[in-house]
């Protein structure tokens, strides 16, 4: 297994590859990431024996990693697929899109860039690479294929990042991921409330338990809903 | 007004934490860490520290207590509001009883937490919704109503993720509370658009609530980067939500408990 990955990552290390926005990203240099990962001799071990003993990250898959690292990795990873779909679906706006629904989804768009754009920044060289997308599902002509599709990502992205919070040590990080995260319910709640105004869509049963609690989902869950949009698929296997 | 005092005091405890961050960042260096933290995406290094060198005096049960006196605020607003003739347009009531159901949820759920946790919910305070005659108008005109209410969901968002640090230490209480928050979100994302506003805080635009709620709102680095450099500085602000302490949701509370 460990050749495997590494003759993965190795085999991309001089391949540029291509954001959803067609900008030309500079692939991951492997030096720099082991050199971040390898900041102690423990952290190096568990790092090399995750990938040698641990039959669960797939070939050909991007590790978002472990830790607060990985953690932000996955951020970082369902923040590009947000925001790539929000971008297309601006780029031409469904049939019949109102003027509200127009500034709703500009404005998510450029929320999503900016979260994107944020771990990007913040994760430097540890960040994992651009990812491409597969919208090929998605009818961008459509209403309820585009909206339907946004709150697919919006709930997810809420549950996505309640679930992984607890693994978070550094309370810097866990006090960003809560910035972001009311957001991207804030998105949920608003998307929901065009498809079905008025009524309970906007915090409904099914994400809201009988606690008033919304759902969790675990990285497993959400990376095996992510990917079904994505080119360049993720997993998430190590997170805890 | 008692309450108000426990829960300043509270407040100081957490502004005397232990360790500052300059303190531990100087920790780090005696212990020869500071040089591969210097070597860190700067947006990283500044941060990368042990949680533990952030450790809070406010315990679990504290914090606790705080967010049941807002959901008690909350819970018997939206059950107020519900109960008064003619306020609540019947297209918007369905959105009304969704979120009050979900407040006196969420009473029962801390209540639950705190007793599981061997300790004792407060009790309910006595609220008065006008602020002393500032909103004589809470419960019978609509549009005071739910300027009120995004005021409360708003200052409930910022009021739990101000807290979210303060729970670190609890794995099942952190995530319980953050499942909270964003139900609160989705409260105050609905609210701000029945108002009319957008569902997302621009700038530090209190749209006719109070500006206290909104303050720093506005802020546009985050963890160290800027993130206008990216989007518009409206975005930028529009796409992060601010903490509030627990002393500066107090501000914001205090007028509405008797």
């Amino acid at each position: 297994m460990k050749g495997k990955v590494m003759t993965h990552i190795e085999s991309k290390k001089n391949i540029p590859e291509k954001t959803a926005l067609g900008i030309i990203e500079k692939p991951i240099n492997r030096r720099n990431f082991l050199a971040f990962t390898g900041i102690s001799a423990v952290a190096l071990t568990i790092g090399l024996q995750s990938c040698s003993d641990d039959p669960v990250t797939p070939s050909g898959f991007i590790d978002v990693g472990t830790g607060d690292i990985g953690v932000l990795n996955y951020a970082y990873a369902l923040e590009q697929l947000e925001a790539a779909f929000y971008v297309r679906a601006a780029s031409a706006f469904y049939n019949g899109a109102t003027s509200e629904e127009i500034q709703i989804l500009t404005d998510i768009r450029e929320h999503e860039i900016a979260h994107r754009e944020f771990f990007k920044a913040a994760l430097g060289t540890s960040a994992i690479r651009a990812l491409e997308v597969n919208f090929d599902s998605i009818d961008f002509t459509s209403r309820a294929s585009v909206l339907g599709t946004a709150k697919t990502f919006e709930d997810l992205g809420v549950s996505a990042y309640n679930g992984v919070a607890y693994i978070i040590q550094n309370v810097d990080y866990l006090a960003l991921a809560g910035k972001i995260v009311s957001v991207e319910a804030r998105h949920a709640a608003a998307i929901s409330d065009l498809l079905s105004p008025r009524t309970i869509a906007f915090a409904n049963d099914t994400v809201i338990n009988a606690a008033g609690l919304e759902l969790t989902n675990t990285p497993q869950a959400v990376v095996n809903a992510a990917n079904g949009f994505l080119k360049t698929k993720i997993s998430a296997n190590n997170l805890a | 007004m008692k309450l108000i005092n426990m829960f300043n005091n509270i407040e100081e405890k957490i502004n005397e934490a232990p360790v500052s961050r300059r303190q531990a960042f100087n920790k780090a260096g005696e212990l020869g860490i500071k040089t591969l933290l210097a070597s860190l995406p700067f947006a990283l290094g500044a941060t990368l520290l042990p949680k533990k060198s952030y450790a809070q005096s406010a315990t679990i049960i504290e914090v606790l207590n705080f967010a049941l006196t807002l959901e008690y605020l909350e819970s018997k607003f939206y059950v107020t509001g519900l109960a008064a003739p003619s306020l609540i347009p019947a297209g918007d009531r369905t959105v009304f009883m969704q979120i009050s159901k979900h407040e006196t949820a969420h009473v029962a759920a801390l209540r639950a937490t705190i007793t599981s946790l061997g300790g004792t919910p407060v009790a309910e305070p006595t609220f008065d919704f006008t602020a002393g005659g500032a909103f004589p108008t809470v419960f019978s005109i609509y549009s005071t109503f739910i300027t009120i209410a995004q005021a409360f969901e708003d200052t409930g968002v910022r009021a739990y993720k101000g807290q979210a640090g303060n729970l670190i230490s609890n794995d099942a209480v952190l995530t319980a509370a953050l499942q909270i928050h964003s139900v609160e979100a989705r409260h105050a994302s609905e609210v701000r658009r029945i108002r009319g506003q957008k569902g997302w805080i621009v700038n530090s635009d209190p749209g006719g609530a109070p500006p206290a709620i909104y303050t720093n709102e506005n802020n546009l680095i985050q963890g160290g980067v800027n993130i206008s450099t990216f989007v518009s500085a409206q975005a930028a602000t529009e796409a992060f939500d601010e903490p509030l302490t627990m002393a500066e949701v107090l501000a914001i509370v205090g007028p509405f408990i008797v």
